[in-house]
């Protein structure tokens, strides 16, 4: 049981954890609901035992933006909400493929990339594309 | 206990919409205040609550009631962004009803035009999406945008369509700020920002306050103007940040816009006049949704081809809204002004004839807070 008061927060373990090139979710031992992004307690029963583990990184695009910036800026990038098979929506972005090409309902596979400031983040692929 | 009718907005007045050089946001609000105290023949010293919500003074109460000279009873400081004073509107009810306070005065105020250009916040990004760098609050909205098109079909015509009838409001009102002709094909060839929204679907950049008086209904006719009556109000919060919106397409209007008309005793076609937080141009098409006013996914149909503009099927920010006539920030307060001048008939050529029910409505955050309220004339009552 992960437990409340016992070392860092939830927040502090997730960023731990990927800075190690691991991304876990977590998983309530209490009614057994997937939780992102990462808890003290359990928004679906309010039980404390949430515990760790690795989704299996598939996941559909459920809404996707196109941010505008002139080249000279960095030109443009994806902002996308992707739904995990685990039941859980996060918000990335996807790299190795046109932004015009990303629709929801795309399937994507996470992997950690980068960033906005080079820090490691969840990012995803479309699925079967080597990284 | 209900809190239909029981309490009154007797005085309620703009000040330094557009471009207000010079001011700062308190002296804004403090001028709409004046104005609002002014039309309510209240005394400065009547005053016993006060609400308020400014942009970056997270104290913004207190500097208030400093700014009055007041010793407030109560100093309500509500933060949900601009959603919060359709929400002060109700605990200022409750205050009045309860005889805790007797006069409450509700404000609102910023100069982010002639200060900084663009909108001023105090919030950064939420932890889980910062490293993808959305643009705040503008990407979150071009999500929700985005996923409507996917679900219903939802059209850039649509949405152009709803900037376009905002425009046509505002070249009815000669204090709005944008007031050019506006076209569908101006909209869809307005600068790309975070696709699908392009610059003419983002409400504007201007400075601009207001401030409304309320007090208990049984005092409320001893004011020199016609009193607008809370029949009813409702919120709901659904999240904080997009990325934990269970449905993007279904706002907490759904649960507000219930609450606040059960409370009223009224349905969506009972509503003469509608002023929504128009942030950006999805957002009315969701509220008249989740608002009642037409089924879901239907939204775009509703207010395609002038549906909610002058002359159309349900008349929807007369004032030109966020989108054409002021937006500093924090829109909520302007939905309540423009409601109760449509209710006093005081809205000159965009007056909408013999209206006796008005439905305001707030957002705030990114479609995180809702808030509906539910304004009539005594006829209503």
């Amino acid at each position: 049981m992960a437990g409340i008061g016992q070392g860092p927060g939830p927040d502090a373990v997730f960023a731990a954890k990927l800075a190690e090139g691991v991304f876990e979710i977590q998983k309530c031992g209490g009614c057994g609901t997937h939780v992102f992004h990462p808890r003290v307690i359990c928004p679906a029963c309010g039980s404390a035992d949430l515990g760790w583990f690795a989704p299996t990184g598939r996941g559909t695009v459920y809404a996707r933006t196109v941010v505008r910036r002139k080249p000279e800026r960095g030109g443009d990038y994806n902002v996308v909400l992707v739904d995990l098979e685990e039941g859980v929506r996060m918000m990335s972005r996807i790299d190795g493929i046109a932004h015009d090409q990303i629709v929801a309902g795309l399937k994507v596979t996470a992997s950690i990339g980068e960033g906005a400031e080079g820090d490691p983040a969840v990012v995803f692929r479309p699925e079967g594309e080597a990284n | 206990m209900s809190l239909r009718g029981k309490a009154a907005i007797v005085g309620a007045a703009l000040a330094g919409c557009g471009e207000a050089h010079g001011k700062s946001s308190m002296e804004i609000t403090i001028e709409g205040v004046h104005g609002a105290l002014a039309d309510a023949g209240i005394a400065l010293g009547e005053v016993d609550a006060v609400a308020t919500c400014q942009p970056l003074d997270m104290l913004s109460g207190l500097t208030l009631a400093q700014e009055l000279g007041l010793n407030p009873r109560f100093t309500m400081n509500n933060r949900m962004g601009g959603s919060s004073f359709l929400s002060h509107t109700l605990w200022a009810a409750m205050l009045l009803e309860l005889r805790l306070a007797d006069t409450v005065l509700i404000c609102y105020g910023s100069n982010q035009r002639t200060a900084s250009g663009k909108l001023m916040t105090a919030l950064g990004l939420p932890t889980y999406e910062a490293p993808y760098r959305p643009l705040f609050p503008l990407s979150s909205y071009a999500l929700a945008t985005d996923r409507h098109m996917t679900q219903f079909g939802t059209t850039r015509e649509q949405l152009a369509d709803v900037a376009v009838a905002a425009r046509a409001w505002a070249q009815k009102n000669p204090d709005a700020f944008m007031r050019d002709p506006l076209t569908r094909e101006d909209v869809i060839a307005s600068r790309p920002v975070s696709d699908p929204l392009r610059v003419r679907d983002c409400c504007l950049v201007t400075d601009g306050g207001g401030a409304i008086v309320m007090r208990r209904a049984e005092t409320a006719k001893d004011h020199p103007r016609p009193p607008v009556y809370l029949l009813g109000g409702g919120e709901g919060t659904t999240h904080r940040d997009i990325s934990e919106m269970a449905d993007l397409t279904v706002t907490g209007a759904a649960q507000s816009g219930r609450t606040a008309m059960d409370m009223a005793g009224v349905k969506p076609a009972d509503i003469d006049v509608v002023q929504l937080y128009d942030a950006f141009t999805i957002n009315v098409i969701l509220f008249l949704e989740d608002l009642g006013f037409c089924k879901k996914g239907e939204g775009g149909a509703f207010v395609a081809n002038g549906g909610i503009a002058p002359g159309g099927h349900l008349p929807v920010n007369t004032n030109g809204g966020g989108l054409s006539c002021v937006h500093p920030g924090m829109y909520g307060i302007f939905t309540l002004v423009e409601a109760v001048r449509q209710l006093r008939g005081d809205a000159g050529d965009r007056q909408i004839g013999s209206a006796e029910l008005a439905l305001a409505h707030g957002n705030g955050g990114v479609l995180s807070s809702q808030v509906t309220n539910i304004l009539g004339t005594e006829a209503t009552l």
